[in-house]
């Protein structure tokens, strides 16, 4: 008979190994990008396959820089950060509208939110012949309107939760205070929903910065974004697996830097709404 | 001069008419509670007064300026909520400093005058604390100092106690008193416990179905209620209301209770009922004032009554004794040591001098 005590220990390194597991699972694609773009291109092609490069090796990156191609990063970059300080800031003066004031009617925000349901195959040519007809193909203006226009229903959306979770009493006693509308939003609402913003705001630029329907058909040089460039290196006649990881290997450290810095507030974001339903 | 007077205040929610023509005027420095069932409107007419809601009809005048168009932060008044309502990123002392950085108090002055309050307050030792980290109390305390630091003409309460426990809010209602006294400065004060409006209140303004019922001095309104409403919310245990009728007793009037008991009323006191004689009226009797009926005791106003105790809620130097008055249930408050078992008979002496008579149509005080 086993006792309490080793029923919980072994309870608990079953669970342990199970985490390990998942995470090594989850892990190891993203290690063997990182390697692979460190990697010569004999180490590349080596088999049975080399766990890791003889040494750390940047001439994989050093050619992207040399050719130019990491410039699509630094598009996206641009693109994603313009796009999602614009959307969250419409956003939530727009969810904040929603919430204190119900504008436009108790249906409104549902209303807001169904256009996200739109699937972007849907919609992509239609756009791309009206960008034709404004000449917006190829500018950051179109890429950053049409993702600025796409992420508002989800930042309002997910903004006007925030929003109605905060006590009315809190801004009222600001308003009695010496605060107007716009100093309540800045001093009371900004900080109370710091983490709501925070989460949000990712969620916002991971999309920008994911996205690849939109850029493929609205970009050509100019302002191609790296997943656009990505595929410029899948050929007919190789596939160009050095520069394809070091380009994956850019394209996934911006969101690894945003969420070291936010992960606090990402969290506790992500908590809150699943409270709020 | 009236630091704030209302006239003909209407305010609807919707459908709902949740203030209905309120008159009214607060003489400066003077501490006023609005006190009525939830629902009267109360809270209502202190937003109302606040700008947190629009008036939709009659005028509202602070320092004989009207307000009605006015933002809240430009109405000169200061309000503590019931929950408090304090930032809970900010500690107490950048809480209680708020107000005065929105009204761009120069700095050297913002220091020194939270400091101030929160030494009047006995939280000086809490500056630094986080909201999370206070008790009910403490919270409270540090709401009603955000309030006090500034100098507002109007200071606004909105049920501020309603969230703490009995014995902390006995205390906090003697501060808040004190507050009154130290500072001075007119203050109107919500809540739904005519112990707490008897307590504080320098005038009572007792609400109904978002209509003024009466308003007065604490007492006035204890001891002169105007219609049987006011005579059944004031007072703890509630005032006994039993059905009677006026009956012919030589020069005066007597009154004779369901069951038959009759009880002479005081000469003179009534007299301007003799017209009304064979009507029904209902007699208000308070529990207090009722005692048992010492060998001896004598004197004129005095009606015996025979009781039979149905129940005994004994509080500690008094107990609350159930017995059946003329057909109903009533409450006598009693010394404790003048009752001691229930289906024990006493004979207990009412004092018709201070009971009330209601016509029973018009619910008004005769």
């Amino acid at each position: 008979m086993m006792t309490l005590g080793r029923r919980r220990a072994l309870h608990l390194g079953l669970r342990l190994a199970a985490a390990i597991a998942l995470t090594l699972a989850f892990m190891f694609p993203i290690y063997w990008l990182f390697m692979i773009s460190f990697k010569t291109p004999e180490e590349i092609y080596s088999f049975p396959p080399k766990w890791y490069p003889g040494h750390l090796n940047f001439g994989n990156y050093a050619v992207l820089f040399r050719d130019g191609d990491a410039v699509t990063v630094w598009n996206s970059l641009v693109v994603a950060f313009i796009s999602t300080a614009i959307a969250m800031f419409l956003g939530s003066i727009c969810a904040y509208s929603l919430a204190r004031f119900a504008t436009g009617g108790r249906q409104l925000a549902n209303w807001i939110v169904s256009q996200r349901m739109i699937p972007p195959i849907a919609v992509v040519f239609p756009i791309f012949l009206l960008y034709v007809w404004f000449g917006l193909v190829d500018t950051y203006l179109g890429v950053i309107l049409l993702y600025t226009a796409f992420n508002l229903p989800y930042v309002i959306w997910m903004m006007r939760g925030y929003i109605l979770d905060i006590p009315r009493a809190l801004e009222e006693s600001a308003l009695v205070d010496g605060c107007n509308r716009w100093q309540v939003i800045w001093r009371v609402v900004v900080p109370m929903c710091r983490a709501g913003l925070s989460a949000t705001a990712i969620f916002t630029f991971v999309f920008a910065w994911n996205d690849f329907i939109f850029a493929l058909v609205l970009t050509r040089t100019e302002v191609a974004t790296y997943t656009v460039q990505i595929t410029h290196y899948f050929g007919g006649q190789s596939n160009f697996w050095a520069k394809i990881s070091a380009m994956s290997a850019l394209g996934t450290v911006p969101i690894f830097i945003a969420m070291a810095f936010m992960q606090r507030y990402f969290v506790r974001g992500i908590s809150l709404g699943a409270v709020k339903g | 001069m009236a630091d704030l007077k209302i006239t003909a205040l209407h305010k609807y929610y919707g459908e709902v008419h949740a203030v209905r023509g309120v008159d009214l005027e607060i003489p400066a420095g003077e501490f006023t509670v609005l006190v009525g069932p939830s629902g009267c409107g109360k809270s209502t007419l202190l937003r109302t007064i606040a700008g947190l809601e629009d008036a939709d009809d009659g005028t509202i005048e602070i320092g004989g300026e009207v307000v009605n168009h006015l933002a809240p932060r430009n109405r000169d008044i200061a309000m503590v909520f019931q929950n408090y309502a304090l930032y809970p990123y900010m500690n107490v002392f950048d809480n209680i400093a708020f107000g005065l950085r929105s009204r761009n108090t120069p700095k050297r002055e913002i220091e020194p005058k939270v400091r101030r309050t929160a030494q009047m307050l006995a939280i000086g030792h809490l500056l630094d604390r986080y909201p999370r980290q206070l008790s009910g109390g403490q919270l409270q305390r540090v709401a009603i100092g955000r309030a006090v630091v500034r100098n507002a003409r109007l200071y606004l309460f909105d049920e501020p106690l309603s969230n703490l426990d009995a014995q902390l809010r006995d205390e906090m209602r003697g501060e808040i008193k004190r507050l009154h006294q130290e500072l001075g400065k007119t203050m109107i004060y919500v809540t739904h416990d005519q112990i707490e409006a008897m307590t504080m209140a320098d005038r009572i303004v007792l609400l109904r179905d978002g209509k003024i019922e009466q308003a007065g001095a604490p007492l006035d309104l204890f001891e002169r209620p105007t219609s049987k409403y006011v005579a059944g919310f004031l007072g703890s245990p509630t005032m006994n209301f039993i059905a009677a009728r006026l009956v012919a007793a030589g020069e005066g009037l007597d009154l004779q209770l369901e069951d038959g008991t009759t009880l002479p009323l005081p000469r003179g006191r009534f007299d301007k009922l003799l017209d009304r004689r064979d009507a029904s009226v209902i007699l208000g009797v308070r529990p207090e004032h009722m005692s048992r009926t010492r060998p001896g005791q004598e004197r004129p106003g005095l009606a015996r009554l025979e009781a039979v105790i149905e129940l005994l809620q004994p509080t500690g130097a008094r107990t609350y004794a159930t017995f059946n008055f003329g057909g109903t249930r009533a409450i006598a408050e009693l010394q404790s040591h003048e009752v001691s078992a229930i289906n024990q008979k006493i004979e207990l002496s009412i004092d018709m001098n201070r009971v009330i008579l209601i016509d029973p149509s018009s619910s008004a005080v005769l």
